[in-house]
């Protein structure tokens, strides 16, 4: 072996045994990582595990201490919060609102949206431009006069204005209408018309069916929108029957069941506990909407 | 039939229109009306009388309103810093092509799980964790012995505003990890390599290719938080039964609005407080615009 192939060896292996730090180097910086992201994830999930876990503790339990190890007061903690809470009503009331909120919020939005993609209209540029630069405007700029006209109208302590304002929804027509412009070729409802469709028959058969999952994503969100809505029910809502589920939560510390903290936990848990699970079975669109719209 | 081709589309749109218009565009101007009398809320308009500016005068010398964006800001500031860092943190790790982390898709999952909740049930839920005696979380620090005595965390002004900060944190920083992620995601990989080839280290990628790339993305992060947290009312009024106590650390603005309107009476300035705060979002829009895009700005100036 020659001196020259002995420095060429060498530095072979000084150069695999560099290559060999760096990937252990890697791996540590990964393992680290990946406790770091356990601790995240321990941070994320605890408030809901004591959640979960006090509901099912007396309230002398809870007073003692935590523990991760639930207890067997589950239903003595139901009885006392359903005798002086209905949160089934609530959760209907909110249900009944979010799912009202949404099919209109799409409905119309879709319609609206329609319009203005399919039609050269008088007021058309000057129409959407201003619905959405007041899309900009904090909906606390309307919310005392909104009170004022559902006191006019009569229709305070019910849920019409709610669920009306749904209609006029600027953020979902702007979105439904770039879908539109992206995935809709013009011909297809030019050669509808010639065959003699009218223009609502084409939005119905054509447009809509199109338009499915663009609604599908901006409904998701409508709807949790609607659902956590609660300084509209808590400004417009007088009588607790009627009481959504938020506001029934944001009262619960004022009621007698603040007196069984095991209750209470119950109480927001049964608020949580369903739309975590249906997150579970939307989270994928939930999350690439999200990234979409970023990127947008 | 021309004819009526040409009324179709205004048929299509009279719903959203009419609807936009009574319970949208009216209401503002309503609102604004409000905010020029000392209208109580209750009787209708027509018993309240004209005051003119005078409630806007009231405004810019009320020290219980500059508080309250005190408040709002300090709170909002603590959370959005933490929560960028830890969102910021994430997305790069997760994009970075030596460690292939896994398990992103789950992550993300439950990252983002604090934010489909209702706010209203996790203010309640915190009031009860943050109790001094028998809250959860002092329990569990003493039992690890990180604490030896119970903090209470609602009573004294600083822990309260850091609290509601580190909730607001809890709450968001999974939506901000989502979309920064997105953005790193979408930089172009050319600009990647050609940084390996020309030898660049991690620090250099991050501050020249990563940052600079995703700044619009940074900006529209800043800007619809910034709007959130300015409109910040649920755990403020929920952790502290509306009063916005300790001390009035946790009155925010739409808090006092709140409290005005519907506590005192007040309609005619809680209006007031409503444009205040429309006026505020506008300001502090355009001064994170303008920070952002400073050093584009002079750019193109020496262009």
């Amino acid at each position: 072996m020659s001196a020259r192939d002995k420095t060429i060896s060498d530095d072979a292996i000084s150069l695999s045994e560099k290559g060999h730090r760096q990937v252990i180097q890697v791996n540590i910086v990964r393992l680290v990582i990946y406790v770091l992201l356990g601790l995240l994830a321990i941070v994320s999930l605890i408030p809901f595990a004591m959640m979960i876990i006090n509901a099912t503790r007396t309230n002398g339990e809870i007073l003692q201490g935590f523990t991760l190890i639930p207890s067997n007061a589950l239903m003595e903690n139901y009885d006392i919060l359903i005798s002086y809470v209905d949160v089934w009503r609530g959760f209907l009331n909110s249900l009944m609102i979010a799912v009202l909120v949404t099919l209109l919020n799409s409905y119309f939005s879709a319609l609206t949206a329609f319009a203005f993609w399919a039609y050269n209209f008088k007021g058309k540029t000057f129409i959407f431009g201003f619905s959405l630069l007041l899309m900009m405007v904090p909906g606390q700029l309307s919310m005392l006069g909104q009170y004022e006209l559902a006191s006019n109208l009569g229709i305070l302590n019910t849920y019409w204005p709610l669920i009306l304002p749904a209609i006029a929804a600027p953020f979902t027509v702007f979105f439904f209408r770039q879908y539109l412009y992206t995935s809709m070729p013009y011909s297809i409802v030019e050669a509808a018309r010639i065959d003699g469709a009218r223009d609502l028959l084409i939005f119905h058969r054509i447009v809509l069916p199109v338009l499915k999952p663009a609604i599908a994503t901006q409904g998701i969100f409508t709807f949790i929108g609607s659902w956590n809505n609660y300084m509209g029910p808590l400004i417009m809502i007088r009588t607790p029957s009627k009481f959504t589920l938020p506001v029934m939560m944001g009262a619960l510390s004022g009621s007698p069941v603040a007196n069984n903290l095991g209750a209470m936990y119950l109480g927001i848990a049964i608020s949580v506990v369903p739309i975590m699970i249906a997150f579970m079975f939307f989270s994928k669109n939930i999350i690439s909407s999200i990234s979409s719209g970023a990127v947008k | 039939m021309l004819r009526q081709r040409k009324l179709q589309p205004y048929a299509f749109i009279a719903p959203f229109l009419i609807v936009f218009l009574i319970f949208n565009i009216y209401p503002i101007f309503l609102t604004f009306y409000f905010s020029l009398t000392n209208y109580s809320g209750m009787g209708g308009i027509d018993n309240a009388t004209f005051i003119g500016l005078d409630n806007y005068r009231r405004l810019i010398t009320d020290g219980y309103f500059y508080k309250s964006i005190l408040n709002t800001i300090i709170i909002w500031v603590g959370g959005f810093a933490v929560q960028l860092l830890i969102a910021l943190g994430l997305a790069l790790v997760f994009s970075d092509i030596q460690l292939k982390l896994k398990g992103l898709g789950f992550f993300r999952t439950l990252f983002y799980l604090p934010n489909i909740v209702t706010v209203a049930s996790v203010s309640i839920l915190f009031s009860l964790i943050l109790d001094w005696n028998y809250g959860s979380l002092n329990q569990l620090l003493m039992q690890i012995g990180i604490l030896n005595q119970p903090i209470n965390w609602l009573n004294n002004p600083a822990y309260a505003q850091g609290s509601v900060s580190v909730i607001n944190t809890w709450m968001w920083f999974g939506q901000t990890f989502i979309i920064l992620y997105a953005g790193i995601a979408g930089i172009d990989n050319d600009l990647l390599e050609a940084s390996f080839i020309d030898g660049a280290n991690w620090w250099q990628r991050f501050r020249y290719i990563t940052l600079p790339q995703i700044k619009p993305i940074m900006l529209y992060v800043m800007i619809t938080s910034l709007i959130g947290g300015l409109q910040m009312f649920e755990l403020p009024q929920l952790l502290t039964d509306g009063t916005g106590s300790p001390q009035g650390s946790l009155r925010t603005i739409v808090l006092y609005l709140y409290n005005q309107s519907f506590l005192y009476n007040n309609f005619g300035y809680g209006s007031t407080i409503a444009y205040g705060l429309f006026f505020i979002t506008v300001i502090f829009s355009i001064i994170i615009f303008k920070t952002m895009y400073a050093d584009q700005v002079k750019e193109g100036e020496r262009r």
